[in-house]
């Protein structure tokens, strides 16, 4: 089954079809898949209404190629008037009174939001276990993990109920979950998406993207998503180019860095295989491969968790039980209210992570672990500068392994957060990355990782698309799908 | 699988149920005696991983803490957006004539 | 033994911008609880702040003002803290890096001049209010401050006396207000105060321990608080205690400082560079623009008085308290064309009296700089006398009307004709023969007789140095 913006776009424009009759089908299929829990909450009745208003907007003419498209949004995005949770119990009734940008121009482009999808609590985490609303479950094999923290929103990619889904990214929340799923997925380069209304985990490293079946897709939704917020000090005010337009440049004489660490043991072998057969294919529509090191990389995991836990620690304070979201129901005084609703409303990988970030921060660690980090930030940063210096972009696995079993690595934090030992070199760097289906081992779906130039995403785009061209890895549908 | 570099063992810091209680009491999270054990090894492994950070010389290095070096963009003094006093407060645990409500706070 | 007193002092004084320092709503002061604050002030999840380039301007106004280091690259902290006041379980300050460095403030007591350092001067965001009067056992909160623009002045603890503090803070206050910056309005807590107070012998140059004090928002309260905090410590150290370091609150009804009863934690900030604000960057044009629109500064100010105006230092010292009160008399001595120490004894004579007497400021005067320079013409040409000058002031002040039409109505023209004067006077002198004869045979504090019956035959309007003069004449044998 094919369910791409792009065929979408077409059968509405042609009048194959209607927006509303589209939403209906995906509503009916996200019932028929409910076991995946994929989605948090679905309104229909806003999805239907929302949908009719949009084919009545392309009756009386205009719209771009997203008028009337279905997407799901990462319940990490504030939506005004519909509930926010975050995968968290601290925030399961929370209905903000405002959008986050990224939904406000997703509006604007006409798209139309059928729910919000699964998540790790608070976007930590990277099975989707951590989830106050029960683990999504991935489509090519439901005993198996989808990959988080945007892990319900690559398995309704993957399974079909939404051609797209919002995702964000602090050490690879889209990227390893779409290679878990055999999707696309694209972290911008920081600064390129506005952050205002995405509910926040580490600040300097939050970044948000689009998940879809291809990468032709990700760059009108990219198109629709980037541009300069006058609301976030930290977005960048510079021209977004038109990312779809720029697809279909031949790939002659672009110069990949197969990077030598990623390319290494930790990998599960038959992984590497499927990435040197992807490379090949580049090699035949006329790339160069060309050897890179990034031999500070290996420190990058040690260094995000200080960094991603340590501005956790900060951000989520304002959880406290006062303004919005959980209180606990009894409670003696202020100081007892603050810990019961904090200890009640968070889950165990939160409060970990808490209690890390709150430690590195506190007084005599400060020197030894936060600015430590911060320093191998810098040496991390500059590996890939001196990286690109030789080539146009990185390429290496998004993650070490395929999807594994729900459970499997629960019990130990640290084995669990080794799976972001590609991705967090990427957040660190605040660099652009995209993660595209490459192939299967065992049936499961392996995800390559393409890494560009700040802010050359165009570019990573360009590269995904024309490797999808000549491929079908991102067409393949689970079982029962 | 995150490669140790150099031949140094690094000391491991361990936990014990007095720094967790004072990291806990600095998070305002209350736990229980159980989850403090838990918390204590968790932590001490996590920190263990993290302490391979040491292993790499950074001295002269300038903390990199922000991807965008650019200095900070200026909002205009303006009064702007909106305000909703009810739509902020119907959100809100407890309130009370315009307020916010929480239990007393002794001075 | 002899003590002497150490005291630093930190300001806070909130900048007089529109909007709040990272987010666009008002920063009106009274308004209903919660009507001033947003989502980003109320912190709710994925609201991200802003900065107000207003409040980097007034920072950068202060620090060249006081002759302090601008920093050209500042960065933005957060303080993390939990209190319900505090929507985002951190505050945005500075810390490591602020804003401004290393500035002097010149002060002046009954014992001279001195120069108190400036240490530092860096930007942060209020706290909302806890109120927890009448909530039946709950404190409320209201946001409205919360996110309002603070310049935080912190003093190097150079002051030796609660004389020279409060000296330091009115210094401080003048100039803030005459940068524009604050409106220095104590009782809103626009312009608050803490201070850091400790003893030692005479003669030590270590610092003893100090204890803050906090909540004292009059310069009375500054003076009363430290001195009965130094008294404290003195015969606390004298029979052989210590001073605790602590938080001390100011109790300005019994006057006296006592110990903040929350349990004292040391606390952990945890303090570091807030991610969602990059490196605060002040250009080179930014600053020179700052510097071109910089107004003059109170020392200046008073140094021109005296030079421009032949004023005493002390008149200088008064006309100058305050941009406006200076305006106001510059314009009066533009608009009246006189003496400029003529017109500066009716500014700090009858109108000051008269603002006092009333508790207003100088923007709320009666009797405008124009009306003023009317009157004091009048006195300089002789129209009428100064005292008389004073009740047509008063009926000025009651909305009568200007001092030319007041004079006219009330006919208080001055008779400096001379053989007006003469008339009066032979007729007074005729119709006291008895006191003439006195005054002929050497009596002559009988003189002070007749000028007072001149006066009151010519109903006050007679010159009185013509009076005289005219008198000394005729009554001679």
């Amino acid at each position: 089954m094919t369910l791409t913006i792009t065929k979408i776009a077409e059968d509405l424009a042609a009048g194959r079809c209607s927006s509303r009759e589209v939403v209906d089908d995906l509503l009916a299929r996200i019932k028929a898949h409910r076991a995946l829990n994929a989605f948090i909450s679905v309104d229909e009745e806003a999805a239907r209404r929302d949908a009719s208003a949009a084919d009545r907007a392309r009756g009386a003419g205009g719209g771009g190629i997203l008028a009337g498209v279905p997407i799901a949004h990462k319940d990490i995005f504030c939506t005004s008037g519909v509930k926010t949770t975050c995968g968290s119990r601290m925030l399961a009734d929370f209905v903000p009174p405002y959008d986050a940008t990224v939904v406000q121009k997703m509006k604007a482009a006409g798209c139309v939001m059928v729910g919000k999808t699964n998540m790790d609590e608070f976007a930590m985490g990277s099975s989707n276990e951590t989830s106050f609303f029960g683990p999504v479950r991935n489509p090519w094999d439901r005993d198996r993990v989808p990959g988080g923290s945007s892990g319900g929103s690559a398995a309704a990619v993957a399974a079909r109920l939404v051609p797209a889904a919002t995702g964000t990214d602090t050490g690879g929340s889209i990227r390893q979950p779409a290679a878990l799923c055999g999707i696309t997925g694209l972290k911008p380069s920081y600064g390129r998406v506005s952050r205002y209304g995405l509910i926040a985990f580490a600040s300097s490293l939050d970044q948000a993207g689009p998940m879809a079946q291809t990468a032709a897709d990700c760059a009108h939704l990219l198109s629709a998503m980037a541009g300069f917020d006058e609301r976030d000090a930290t977005s960048l005010d510079v021209p977004v180019p038109d990312y779809a337009a720029a697809l279909g440049t031949d790939l002659k004489g672009l110069r990949i860095g197969v990077v030598k660490e990623h390319f290494a043991q930790g990998v599960e072998p038959a992984i590497l295989d499927v990435l040197r057969e992807a490379l090949r294919e580049y090699e035949r529509q006329g790339a160069v491969l060309v050897d890179v090191s990034l031999p500070n990389s290996s420190h990058a995991v040690p260094c995000y968790y200080v960094l991603a836990p340590a501005e956790a620690s900060s951000n989520l304070a304002r959880y406290d039980g006062v303004r919005y979201g959980f209180r606990a129901a009894e409670y003696r005084d202020l100081e007892d209210m603050y810990k019961k609703t904090r200890s009640e409303g968070f889950g165990p990988e939160v409060k970990r992570r808490i209690m890390i970030g709150t430690y590195a921060l506190s007084a005599g660690y400060y020197d030894a672990y936060y600015l430590k980090a911060l320093k191998l930030r810098r040496l991390i940063a500059d590996d890939f500068a001196r990286a690109f210096e030789r080539c146009d972009v990185l390429a290496g696995p998004a993650s070490p392994s395929t999807a594994f079993a729900l459970g499997a690595k629960n019990t130990d934090p640290v084995s669990m957060y080794l799976n972001d030992i590609f991705t967090i070199p990427v957040n660190l760097a605040g660099l652009p990355a995209i993660s595209m289906p490459a192939g299967f081992v065992g049936g499961l779906p392996v995800g390559m990782q393409l890494i560009g130039r700040y802010l050359d995403e165009a570019r990573l785009l360009n590269a995904a698309h024309r490797f999808q061209e000549a491929t079908d890895w991102h067409a393949r549908v689970p079982a029962g799908i | 699988m995150v490669a140790c570099h150099g031949s140094t063992l690094h000391r491991i810091p361990l936990l014990n149920a007095e720094d967790i209680e004072k990291v806990a009491h600095l998070a305002r999270l209350g736990l229980t005696r159980e989850e403090g054990q838990a918390y204590a090894q968790d932590l001490s492994r996590i920190l263990g991983l993290v302490s391979q950070m040491n292993a790499v010389p950074t001295d002269g290095v300038e903390p990199m803490t922000h991807p965008d070096e650019a200095g900070l963009r200026f909002r205009e003094d303006v009064v702007s957006g909106e305000i909703d006093r009810d739509r902020l407060l119907a959100v809100a645990p407890k309130t009370r004539d315009g307020l916010y409500l929480v239990p007393k706070v002794i001075e | 033994m002899e003590w002497e007193t150490v005291i630093g002092l930190e300001v806070h004084a909130q900048l007089k911008t529109k909007s709040k320092i990272f987010s666009g709503a008002p920063t009106a002061y009274g308004a209903a609880p919660n009507t001033q604050a947003n989502v980003v002030d109320a912190a709710l999840p994925g609201v991200l702040p802003v900065l107000n380039g207003e409040a980097a301007r007034m920072a950068a106004r202060f620090g060249l003002a006081v002759g302090a280091t601008v920093h050209k690259r500042s960065v933005f902290a957060r303080k993390n803290y939990f209190y319900p006041d505090l929507p985002k379980g951190y505050q945005i300050s500075q810390y490591e890096q602020p804003i401004v460095e290393r500035g002097r403030l010149e002060i002046t007591t009954a014992s001279g001049e001195k120069v108190i350092g400036i240490t530092r001067a860096h930007l942060e965001e209020d706290a909302g209010k806890s109120l927890h009067e009448d909530m039946g056992g709950f404190t409320g909160i209201d946001l409205n401050r919360a996110g309002t623009p603070l310049l935080e002045i912190v003093s190097e603890p150079d002051m030796r006396s609660a004389a020279e503090a409060v000296a330091y803070l009115k210094t401080l206050h003048t100039l803030v207000r005459y940068l524009d910056i604050c409106d220095g309005n104590m009782q809103e807590g626009s312009f608050r105060c803490d201070a850091n107070v400790s003893v030692r012998p005479l003669g030590e140059t270590r610092l003893g321990t100090r204890a803050e004090l906090k909540n004292i928002n009059s310069f009375r309260f500054v003076e009363r608080a430290i001195e009965y905090e130094v008294r404290r410590q003195i015969a606390l150290l004298s029979s052989g205690g210590q001073v605790r370091q602590e938080t001390r609150l100011y109790d300005s009804a019994r006057d006296e400082t006592r110990s903040m009863r929350s349990k004292e934690e040391a606390n952990d900030y945890r303090y570091f560079p807030d991610p969602d604000l990059p490196t605060l960057v002040l250009t080179d044009a930014f600053l020179a623009e700052v510097k071109e629109t910089m107004p003059e500064l109170p020392d200046a100010k008073r140094r021109r008085f005296c030079a421009q105006y032949g004023l005493s230092a002390y008149d200088a010292g008064v006309l100058t308290a305050s941009r406006e009160l200076a305006r106001y008399y510059e314009e009066a001595v533009e608009a009246a064309a006189v003496e400029p120490k003529l017109v500066a004894n009716w500014v700090t004579g009858e109108l000051a009296a008269r603002l006092n007497e009333e508790g207003l400021d100088i923007a709320s005067a009666k009797v405008t700089a124009q009306a003023l320079a009317g009157l004091v013409r009048r006195v300089a040409d002789g129209t009428v006398s100064g005292k008389t000058a004073k009740d047509v002031f008063e009926a000025m002040w009651a909305g009568e009307g200007s001092a030319d039409a007041i004079i006219a109505s009330r006919g208080l023209r001055q008779i400096s004709d001379d053989s007006a004067i003469e008339e009066v006077v032979r007729q007074v002198i005729e119709a006291n023969p008895k006191q003439l004869a006195q005054y002929r045979a050497g009596e002559e504090k009988v003189f002070t007789f007749f000028v007072g019956q001149t006066m009151k035959a010519s109903r006050g309007k007679a010159n009185p140095a013509k009076v005289n003069e005219i008198l000394k004449r005729l009554l001679a044998p």
